[in-house]
């Protein structure tokens, strides 16, 4: 008996199936599309820039650089996505986190009277607590937008938006709106604006956190949970999966992300800067969404995200060599974008007729 | 009809259970023994979703009494249930959508890799693929991929996913809700099939939800039907038939003695 034999689906070559196979590896290709689409980006800048001055190793490097902070917010964001979820408030965290570190820091370093002379008697302690606060208060905020989504059932949309104007506020109570001063130069000198093989520190660190996040979706049951929750929550609390526990975490995840940011920007600007960041938000869900994560979620693959997080730095970067006025870029981002949000639908209309 | 044992296995007394005005159960009692096919039947909206789900974990009831083997359970989570050996198909089916056959098959239970790094959660894609096939071939189910989402596949066959995940895992209760319902005559002959194999090749209990009364006749060892969130009428289903199933469930007797809505 064979009860797969439902319309024409199982016969060998039926076009309908010939459709679904080729559109099945065309959703394979995408990913594909998208190196595809900054290869291109790459080669025409190369061109087009003096000397292709575009392609040097410098030029390589400040991109990358430009775009690690940003990197790791979307790797965190596109999680939160696929889950179904959305986290407006990682730019915010991200200065509050910064903010809360480098007080810790200047205060635990020395005292004020030696701070103020750029005398650190105690900097590897300072640095030390300095990074776990920050990295902590992102995880403490993180779990907050966490517990209020899954425990109220308020969309994330709301939540998140709320913890944004909060913590960004309680920041500027903490600093008095001004940027955190006196922070110890060795953060910056040693971390900041250091380099292992060539590559800065900040872009290692990217990459580290992107790797495991990548792991962490494709290859692990959490990502598996991640994916299934996206797609339907009913489906997975059907399953087993503990629903609420885990989009708690995955916000949690966002959160320390965030706070590890925190710390990458103070040591990249020698400073805790609380007008920054106002569009990482923004800009990361772009990232995601161009990399053909699906905001009705259970879709998305971590490649994409890091392609279209590269996209809006290279776009800025080489509209400046080439002498194109770099207003266009955001022209040529939300293009992008709208393109990769159609792409989104056509799919799943075709999901939904199949 | 198969001599089912005595034994009950499931005993649910006196469930309530409320959606703020509407009273989905209103005291059901039902009673599942080991080995039998148990059929429950109702108008729509007469809480026979509801029913099961109180079984397998998914709804917690307001009131009343639940019983395993005797001893009182309380499933907290649709976990408990599974842990307990029930495994439920949902008359909505509730598949991950854009995840694959294989993962579907074992969402919640996924095989990890061999070594330590099976203590991180990582998983063994080809291993759940292997071992979807298999359950699948055993169960006589064939599907044209196992490598597409779910949402790619047709309303007849994501039901057989459906099925075969319930049917592969469970290990004393197997719950089926309208399993039947987007299926071919062809299609439905094998589910009613499954349903048999699985009581008498693996000792298995089955709750058999049905709109269709010459499936139950077919089917299942005994009857139970519910009525506005009560039950009405439990019995062997070789002593009853159409009329009075028909009366049970609807509480009219027209003039000509024969039930209508
Ligand atoms: N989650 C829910 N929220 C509100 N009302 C519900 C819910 N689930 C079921 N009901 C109501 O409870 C009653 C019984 O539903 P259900 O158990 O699905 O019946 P059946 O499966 O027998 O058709 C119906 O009136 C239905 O509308
Ligand atoms: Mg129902």
């Amino acid at each position: 008996m064979n009860i797969g034999t439902h319309g024409s689906a199982s016969s060998e070559h039926s076009p309908a199936k010939q459709l679904r196979e080729l559109a099945a590896r065309f959703f394979k290709l995408e990913s594909a599309l998208l190196v595809a689409i900054l290869g291109a980006m790459i080669v025409i800048f190369t061109i087009l820039s003096p000397s292709g001055e575009f392609f040097s190793s410098g030029n390589i490097r400040s991109i990358a650089l430009d775009t690690s902070e940003i990197l790791v917010l979307s790797a965190g964001e596109m999680l939160i996505i696929v889950a179904a979820g959305l986290d407006l408030s990682i730019g915010s965290v991200v200065v509050f986190s910064s903010v809360v570190g480098a007080k810790t820091l200047v205060a635990l370093s020395g005292s004020p009277a030696q701070v103020a002379q750029f005398t650190y008697p105690h900097l590897a302690l300072g640095i030390t607590a300095g990074v776990a606060v920050a990295v902590l208060a992102g995880l403490g905020w993180g779990l907050v937008n966490g517990l209020l989504t899954a425990k109220w059932g308020v969309p994330p949309f709301i939540v998140t938006l709320g913890t944004l104007s909060v913590a960004v506020g309680l920041a500027q109570v903490i600093t008095g709106g001004l940027n955190v001063p006196n922070i110890p130069p060795a953060l910056q000198n040693s971390y900041g604006s250091g380099q292992l093989f060539g590559i800065p520190w900040l872009v290692w660190t990217a990459i580290i956190v992107v790797g495991i996040l990548w792991v962490l979706l494709e290859l692990t049951r959490y990502g598996l949970h991640t994916y299934a929750i996206g797609a339907s929550p009913e489906a997975a609390r059907r399953a087993g999966i503990n629903v609420r526990l885990h989009t708690i975490s995955l916000y949690g995840l966002m959160g320390l992300l965030a706070g590890i940011v925190g710390v990458m920007d103070v040591a990249r600007f020698d400073t805790a800067s609380i007008f920054a960041h106002t569009q990482d938000n923004l800009t990361a869900i772009t990232a995601a969404v161009i990399g053909g994560t699906s905001l009705f979620g259970g879709r998305g693959r971590m490649l994409g995200t890091v392609i279209g997080a590269f996209i809006p730095a290279t776009l800025r970067n080489g509209f400046v060599l080439i002498g194109v006025e770099p207003f266009w870029q955001n022209v040529a981002l939300g293009s992008v974008l709208i393109t990769a949000v159609y792409i989104d639908q056509m799919r799943r209309r075709r999901a939904r007729i199949a | 009809m198969n001599p089912t044992s005595d034994k009950v296995l499931l005993s649910a007394r006196g469930i309530v259970k409320n959606y703020g005005h509407v009273q989905a159960l209103g005291g059901a009692n039902f009673e599942l023994r080991e080995h039998e096919i148990h059929a429950l039947v109702g108008d729509n909206g007469a809480g026979k979703s509801t029913l099961i789900k109180v079984f397998s974990g998914d709804v917690q009831p307001d009131e009343g009494v639940l019983e395993i083997d005797g001893r009182p359970a309380r499933f907290a989570s649709p976990r408990d249930a599974q842990v307990a050996g029930i495994e439920t198909v949902y008359q909505d089916l509730a598949l991950a959508s854009t995840l694959d056959t294989a993962m579907n098959i074992h969402l919640g239970r996924e095989l990890l890799v061999r070594g330590p790094l099976a203590k991180l959660g990582f998983i063994n894609r080809r291993a759940m693929k292997r071992n979807a096939a298999e359950q699948l071939k055993e169960l006589g189910i064939e599907l044209p991929s196992f490598t597409i989402p779910v949402s790619d596949l047709s309303g007849g066959q994501r039901q057989a996913v459906a099925v075969a995940r319930a049917a592969a895992w469970g290990r004393r209760i197997l719950i089926m809700d309208e399993p039947v319902a987007a299926l071919a005559p062809q299609q439905t002959e094998f589910v009613l099939s499954l349903m048999r194999r699985a009581r008498d090749d693996r000792g298995l209990a089955v709750i058999f939800i049905s709109h269709n009364l010459p499936h139950v006749f077919l089917a299942s060892d005994r009857v139970t039907v519910l009525r506005h969130g009560q039950t009405v009428l439990t019995k062997p289903t070789a002593e009853t038939d159409v009329e009075e199933l028909l009366r049970a469930m609807t509480g009219i007797m027209n003039t000509e003695g024969r039930a209508s809505a």
